[in-house]
């Protein structure tokens, strides 16, 4: 059912690679606020998911409605949405040739016409809210693996998205790093930003996430509130899959 | 051991009059240093000209190339460009030059430095492309993905995210190509352009003495190829102690 409050609306999401299907026809509703969190075995389809999301990945067949708007329509503009839409990514991904405070203001200043004052000022205020404004004129190569995915997040935050995709942001961190980035993520929340995340940190899952869903060889096996979810699984290989990670 | 010594002296000293009747000869007669000197201007004109055009050419083809490898669009402009680099890298420069003097000009009044400056700037680009290619291959495609999902579009994350970085990867092989740019300008004289090869052919044709006029167009060239060289490493080094 599409309300107001409904963000994201996917019918019967497909994506083969060849004869691959990795995808095979995901319903799915992301509503403003939700932190949704993915979880399923390697080679689910979980990322491919997420980065049908924003069309990383192109459908092949479908619907995507982000905001009540088909994204996936010919005539439509993907790049206003991904403006909406932030994503962080495994690998953190920040520009290696452009300082913290520039990875940051380059996409505000050149898509959103904001001042260079304006962008910093901004860039600087959610630098200081992650404990990185002393690192503004950093390159990225001299942070820890959790300092670039913090700042990756914040990047992402500075054009002001509407959600927030994550795909694994913990899993290339060292054990000790992934806890900064997770509190990031959780007090992110806490603000009530919409966000999607796909992660094997079950903790998170069930502390932070509204809800949890269960992937598997292209399909969504199990939906559900995290307590349930964790507590009273009912599908079988949702159940097989809590016994081996938890 | 003394007589040795003079004969020595006398034949040194014959040798230097005979260098020095040759050197006023070849170079101070009739200002014949002009013709090394205006064709020095074309020479460098003429590579200068290209390479402006060449990159231009060059970047133009490897972003056609790329965006056809990662998004399988523009199929028509990839074809174009691969016939292109076909072509280009298939045949020789001195050919290419003359077809587009002889072919392409032929019922066209036009400078030949002009043409000149078409022929090897269209030669250039097709190096040029495959260079700045593989330097935008070689950049991790999460950067393109990045760049993407923060809002921008294809020629916007070339510019501003890949580009930098690739250029930067490949500034020793296009330092490299820029300087068999230059050399590969000696051909010139194919369409009767007077540049400093064909300068330093001229004296010889006039005086008849083909050492000095002809090692002195290689000592110029060779100049000119060291002053790049060095500017190249000094980019190079300049670039690398920014890295990040
Ligand atoms: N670009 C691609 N080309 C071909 N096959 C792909 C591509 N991307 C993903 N696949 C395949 O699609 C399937 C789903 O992959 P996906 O990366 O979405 O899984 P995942 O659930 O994210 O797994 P993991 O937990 O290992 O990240 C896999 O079989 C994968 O090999
Ligand atoms: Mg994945």
């Amino acid at each position: 059912m599409i309300t107001d409050q409904t963000l994201i609306q996917v019918e019967q999401l497909e994506k083969s690679f060849g004869s691959l299907h990795a995808l095979q026809g995901i319903d799915l509703s992301i509503h403003k606020g939700d932190v949704l969190v993915i979880i399923g075995p390697s080679g689910s389809g979980k990322s491919t998911f997420l980065r049908c999301l924003n069309l990383l990945e192109m459908p092949t067949g479908g619907k995507i409605l982000f905001e009540g708007e088909d994204i996936t329509a010919p005539k439509a503009n993907i790049n206003l949405y991904r403006q909406k839409m932030g994503m962080v990514f495994q690998q953190f991904n920040l520009f290696p040739h452009m300082t913290i405070l520039k990875n940051m203001t380059l996409a505000p200043i050149r898509l959103l016409k904001r001042s260079k004052e304006e962008a910093e000022e901004k860039a600087m205020a959610l630098l200081k809210r992650v404990g990185l404004a002393e690192r503004a004129t950093a390159y990225p190569s001299q942070l820890s693996g959790g300092q670039k995915q913090r700042i990756a997040i914040v990047r992402a935050l500075c054009m002001d998205p509407d959600v927030m995709l994550f795909d694994e942001p913990t899993s290339a961190l060292d054990p000790e790093m992934v806890g900064e980035v997770l509190e990031v993520m959780r007090e992110l929340a806490l603000d009530g930003m919409t966000m999607a995340v796909v992660t094997h940190e079950m903790g998170f899952a069930r502390e932070v996430g509204t809800r949890v869903v269960f992937m598997d060889e292209g399909r969504i096996l199990e939906e559900a509130e995290p307590q349930r979810f964790f507590d009273a699984p009912q599908n079988q290989r949702t159940k097989d899959f809590l016994s081996k990670v938890l | 051991m003394a007589e040795w010594f003079h004969a020595c002296y006398v034949g040194l000293c014959q040798w230097s009059d005979t260098l020095r009747i040759k050197f006023i000869n070849d170079f101070i007669s009739d200002d014949r240093w002009r013709y090394l000197w205006n064709g020095l201007g074309v020479t460098l004109k003429v590579t200068l000209g290209a390479l402006i055009l060449g990159i231009i050419l060059g970047f133009l083809v490897a972003m056609i190339r790329s965006a056809h490898d990662t998004t399988g669009k523009m199929k028509i402009g990839n074809a174009i460009c691969r016939i292109y680099l076909t072509v280009i890298r298939g045949t020789p420069v001195v050919v290419q030059l003359l077809i587009i003097y002889f072919v392409v000009f032929a019922s066209v009044n036009i400078d030949k430095s002009i043409v000149a400056i078409i022929a090897f700037g269209i030669n250039s680009g097709a190096y040029v492309a495959e260079i700045v290619r593989s330097g935008i291959m070689s950049i991790d495609k999460g950067q393109m993905e990045a760049g993407r999902s923060l809002g921008f579009n294809y020629v916007q994350t070339m510019r501003f995210i890949i580009l930098p970085q690739a250029v930067k990867n490949v500034i020793p092989a296009l330092g490299n190509e820029f300087i068999v740019l230059l050399k590969e300008t000696s051909i010139s004289g194919y369409i009767a352009l007077q540049d400093l090869t064909k300068g330093g052919d001229i004296i010889r044709g006039r005086t008849f003495d083909a050492f000095l006029p002809l090692i002195a167009v290689a000592l110029i060239y060779l100049v000119l190829v060291m002053i790049l060289s060095k500017l190249v490493t000094t980019l190079e080094r300049r670039l690398r102690s920014s890295d990040h």
